[in-house]
């Protein structure tokens, strides 16, 4: 459903987003994991057509969203910064974007009623506390009842009853087999929301995978093996419960046993070991890759 | 987390014929121009400045012995300044947008700039030619009243005070059009008041210090000068010394201004992130 090719953008000598590439399907959460900083919000806003990309594309539903006949009624978004004007109200800010598309008064109701907001439709938005006017972005993204969602950090001052309800949200709408493309600097979150991942760091694609392979490829030390006769030692090591996979090189991928256990199963079998390295898991890649492009550290 | 269906359903709705137009931005516009602080704000300035201006400066003819050589012009003085809240009001239309960050939700929910700036145009330029007629006709009548018996008494049927009265609204609707394509391009709020309210203060200055040659090729251009020719009964020909154009040359000027700063400012829109 969205489509990113070579996505590119660069703000003066910062290179925001770097030739970045991912799908976006539907019927599923998509996660978009990554620090602060990393270029979340700036490929959001390409997505949406308010930043324009210095090189590449991106597409929703094989369209530019500047090309959308109804663009609230086939993609709804949440701005990260709140992109309301604090002098009015929430309905009547709602009201507005529905003239847009020519949706109906009722609409706002509804949607206001979804995110809990019926009791405050008439307060001036700039009293809404952080947490309502995420609610109320969610609200404005609903407006069109749309196919595809792109949502940045959502659950950005919600409490934790509204984080479980943002989750709840989401998993409904994708399993209504709607896009959700939502963003989070929080893996833990994410884990719990999303079925894929999309992770970048510094602008870049770091990966682009199931989360239950993320999770799976983060959480356990792997190891690349070279040895003079893999097949037996292959063999041994998962009876000893470890996972094994023959990389083409014909060197061996070992997971689920440490080091030790690898050298003396191949000390016990009379097998020559030419290599035995640890390999970086996925999130010690990621904070690696990321870490340089934190923008705010705590002191040590 | 849960495991991804192998056969998604896909999402499917039907969308209407056609697509998001300008007869869906200008409701929306109408209804955003409504409902913050800022419009009647400036509306009631605009009205303060001109009734009460007008009646100031009209009041100052009562005790006269002669008639003033244009008594509809110390009426409508309040104009000069009224165009000032109008102005005002053009900018904040879309400024405000930008300070706030509203300008993403308008764009997200209608992408296409032109289509949005032109329906906030139409709204500006409506509401500004609708508050500007029906102020000159008002504050004329309230000089009337206040003149009535003396030796400068003003009439709807004098010569000139029709044409007046009716290009003294369209100068006040280009003005607000002036503001709203000015901060199309500046964005931000102060740097647009400051740059309109130099369009036509600072701006006459600067040229009154210029070689009469010239002011003489220049001056006439200047809205503030064009603004004297709209607001005046008698068609000068010269105003100080300069030549000037008719009021209805200058009205077509200043719509030409309009027309460029909006043309520049959609310019930018497309061409900027917002």
């Amino acid at each position: 459903m969205i489509k990113a090719r070579g996505l590119t953008k660069r703000f003066g000598n910062v290179l925001a987003v770097d030739d970045l590439s991912f799908d976006v399907e539907p019927g599923r959460v998509t996660g978009f994991l990554g620090p602060n900083g990393s270029g979340k919000s700036t490929t959001m806003a390409m997505i949406m057509g308010l930043n324009h990309p210095s090189a590449g594309t991106v597409t929703v539903g094989g369209q530019q969203y500047r090309d959308l006949r109804w663009p609230l009624r086939e993609v709804g978004g949440l701005l990260e910064a709140r992109a309301i004007h604090p002098g009015r109200s929430a309905r009547t800010h709602l009201w507005s974007l529905a003239q847009y598309n020519g949706i109906a008064k009722s609409r706002v109701d509804e949607v206001l009623e979804i995110v809990g907001l019926t009791a405050v439709a008439k307060k001036r938005v700039g009293k809404f506390s952080l947490g309502m006017g995420q609610r109320l972005g969610i609200a404005a993204a609903l407006l069109g009842d749309p196919a595809v969602l792109i949502l940045d950090e959502p659950v950005n001052g919600l409490d934790p009853e509204g984080i479980r309800w943002m989750r709840t949200l989401c998993r409904s709408l994708a399993a209504e087999g709607r896009t959700i493309f939502i963003s989070s600097h929080l893996m833990a979150e994410m884990a719990l929301t999303a079925d894929q991942l999309v992770v970048i760091g510094q602008g870049r694609l770091i990966a682009e995978m199931p989360v239950a392979e993320f999770v799976a490829r983060s959480s356990s030390q792997s190891f690349r093996v070279r040895v003079s006769e893999p097949e037996p030692l292959r063999r041994a090591i998962e009876s000893a419960g470890g996972v094994v996979e023959t990389e083409s090189d014909g060197s061996l991928t070992v997971a689920g046993v440490v080091a030790v256990t690898i050298g003396d199963v191949a000390l016990s079998l009379g097998i020559a070991v030419y290599e035995l390295t640890a390999q970086a898991s996925l999130e010690d890649a990621f904070m690696e890759m990321t870490g340089g492009s934190v923008e705010y550290r705590g002191a040590k | 987390m849960t495991t991804t269906p192998s056969t998604s359903i896909i999402f499917a709705k039907e969308l209407p014929a056609g697509r998001a137009g300008l007869r869906h931005a200008i409701p929306a516009e109408w209804t955003k121009f409504w409902s913050v602080r800022s419009t009647p704000w400036s509306l009631f300035a605009l009205v303060v400045a001109t009734l009460g201006l007008g009646a100031l400066s009209t009041n100052a003819l009562h005790g006269q012995q002669f008639a003033t050589l244009d008594p509809t012009r110390r009426v409508l003085v309040g104009f000069n300044l009224g165009q000032f809240a109008i102005g005002v009001l053009g900018v904040l239309f879309i400024s405000a947008e930008y300070g706030t960050g509203q300008i993403r939700s308008t764009l997200a929910a209608l992408p296409r700039r032109p289509v949005v700036l032109g329906a906030k145009a139409i709204v500006m330029g409506g509401v500004a030619l609708v508050v500007g007629e029906i102020l000159s006709f008002v504050t004329f009548y309230m000089g009337h009243a206040i003149l009535a018996g003396t030796a400068s008494h003003v009439s709807l049927s004098d010569p000139g005070v029709m044409r007046v009265l009716i290009e003294s609204g369209i100068y006040m609707s280009l003005m607000g059009l002036i503001g709203l394509g000015i901060a199309s391009i500046i964005r931000n709020s102060a740097g647009s008041i400051a740059t309109f309210a130099g369009l036509i203060l600072i701006l006459t200055l600067i040229l009154g210090a210029m070689p009469q040659a010239i002011q003489n090729a220049v001056s006439r251009y200047l809205p503030a000068n064009i603004g004297a020719t709209v607001f005046s009964v008698i068609t000068p020909g010269r105003l100080q010394g300069t030549p000037v154009f008719s009021s209805q040359a200058g009205l077509v000027i200043l719509a030409v201004y309009a027309l460029l700063l909006l043309s520049a400012g959609c310019f930018f829109m497309i061409r900027r992130d917002s």
